[in-house]
């Protein structure tokens, strides 16, 4: 379970951007996505989550579809 | 690292600087057997490289064959550091008629020369009697002159024949103290019957980071790409903190050598690890470990070590400090140690006496402290006083 980062997936908008789920699994550098079981869909992975950079390049490449919260500023 | 004595005078016979006349035996008979081709008295040395070997007695005389094959068999049996002895050398018993030492003086920042007309340890000639021993410094950068070499042997007091016979060996020393990358080249020379002069007694150790480049001598001289030389065999906890490191490419931990003591430390940067170990040591504290953690480990890297750190026992509390880091990241350090500690059931708070790992992202990684009660301190707070602040929370020796 992660301690320090939590990463929100808006699952409807990363379903209706065509190619967006695949664009998240290559950005991240720490390897916190992967693609979903449903078509188009993408999740993270649950280990790696704590890795998190925070180079901003999931939340580039879609504003509104994921957000990078740092629990440790809650 | 070490070379065996009988690898180093390998290397000096390579280069024209015989040794005294010996063999290396590789069991008792054998020295049984060579003492007695030699005849007379004969010196049989241990090819150890652990110090606690050499303090244990790894060279003894003998009078004759069979007493060189008693003194084998008890060389034999020396633990060197949890191997055993590489052989014994034995050689013809010479008188040292002088001693040559090479190295690099840390201040002048150059390779140093330096002699005495005393046999052994040039160390511990110049502790005794400063007054006999003589130096030089050279480059590192252009070829060595004769000349310097000339320099050192005129003041050692050697005139006419003796400084001609000396002045060559000198030279060749220097070059290949140069050549091999040696940190530390120590010789004592005898003369033979017939004048010459031979390799007494060799010590020699190679940089490091010098083993690739000098792949060809090391495989000339039989020595594996995986033989460490380490001065003994690495503990359970040193071998898994280099699985740790291994088995996750990013960021650097290790090396990471085990001690007695009871502060853990999760510690680097640049430089940062030997001077934090000392400063620990200098405020009276007991490091369990000396540990290198940098080049940005990931935040898993971090935890692994933190944990194997923390689960040595007499571990109290682990110090997690560095020396300014511009590529290791403070928040991923923080995270690493915080989530080991707290998956080991322990409260942050009291497990991590102090964190100063001052740099790239510490706005962020003083947040995490924060909000789980870490003591921490920046820059500002010097590495010796982090040294201390975690001493005094974990207990000085004896208390
Ligand atoms: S901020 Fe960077 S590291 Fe973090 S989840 Fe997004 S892409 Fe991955």
């Amino acid at each position: 379970m992660a301690m320090f980062i939590r990463v929100d997936i808006e699952d409807d908008v990363v379903r209706k951007t065509p190619g967006l789920a695949k664009k998240l699994v290559e950005v991240c550098p720490v390897n916190i996505f992967k693609l979903g079981s449903a078509e188009g869909t993408a999740e993270t992975v649950e280990e790696n989550v704590d890795e998190c950079t925070l180079c901003d390049l999931c939340m580039q490449a879609s504003p509104e579809g994921v957000r990078v919260v740092k629990l440790y500023e809650s | 690292m070490r070379f065996y004595e009988s690898e180093a005078k390998k290397l000096l016979a390579k280069h024209g600087i015989a040794p005294v006349p010996g063999k290396l035996a590789i069991n008792a008979a054998d020295a049984e057997r060579i003492a007695s081709e030699l005849g007379g008295a004969v010196v049989l040395k241990a090819q150890v490289i652990s110090p606690a070997a050499f303090k244990a007695g790894a060279v003894r005389t003998a009078a004759n064959a069979s007493e060189a094959k008693q003194a084998a068999d008890a060389l034999l049996r020396l633990d060197d550091g949890g191997r055993r002895p590489q052989g014994i050398l034995v050689e013809q018993r010479i008188a040292g008629a002088c001693s040559i030492a090479f190295t690099y003086d840390g201040t002048r920042k150059r390779p140093v020369m330096a002699a005495s007309t005393s046999a052994g340890s040039i160390e511990r000639i110049a502790d005794e009697h400063p007054d006999r021993v003589v130096r030089r410094h050279f480059s590192a950068l252009l070829p060595f002159s004769d000349y310097l070499a000339k320099e050192l042997v005129n003041a050692l007091g050697w005139k006419g024949a003796e400084s001609t016979a000396l002045t060559p060996v000198v030279s060749r020393l220097a070059q290949l103290f140069l050549k091999y990358d040696l940190t530390q080249l120590e010789v004592t020379l005898g003369k033979l019957d017939d004048g010459k002069l031979a390799a007494v007694d060799c010590r020699a150790d190679m940089e490091v980071e010098g083993r690739r480049r000098q792949k060809a001598v090391l495989e000339e001289l039989g020595i594996r790409v995986d033989d460490s030389r380490a001065v003994r065999e690495p503990t359970p906890f040193e071998v898994e903190a280099a699985k740790i490191d291994v088995e996750d490419p990013r960021g650097v931990a290790g090396p990471v050598v085990e001690f007695d003591g009871n502060i853990g430390l999760v510690i680097g940067a640049g430089g940062g690890s030997l001077t934090l170990t000392d400063a620990v040591r200098r405020h009276g504290g007991r490091p369990a470990n000396y540990a290198a953690l940098g080049g940005n480990p990931s935040v898993k890297k971090a935890a692994r070590l933190t944990k194997l750190i923390l689960s040595k026992p007499g571990v109290e509390k682990i110090a997690v400090m560095s020396n300014v880091v511009s590529n290791t990241r403070a928040d991923l350090v923080a995270r690493g140690v915080i989530k080991a500690v707290t998956e080991l059931g322990f409260k942050p708070a009291e497990k991590i006496a102090i964190f100063r790992v001052p740099g790239a992202w510490e706005a962020d990684a003083f947040k995490i402290l924060e909000k789980y009660g870490v003591e921490y301190c920046d820059r500002t707070v010097s590495i010796s006083e982090a040294a201390k602040r975690a001493v005094d929370k974990i207990g000085k020796i004896g208390r």
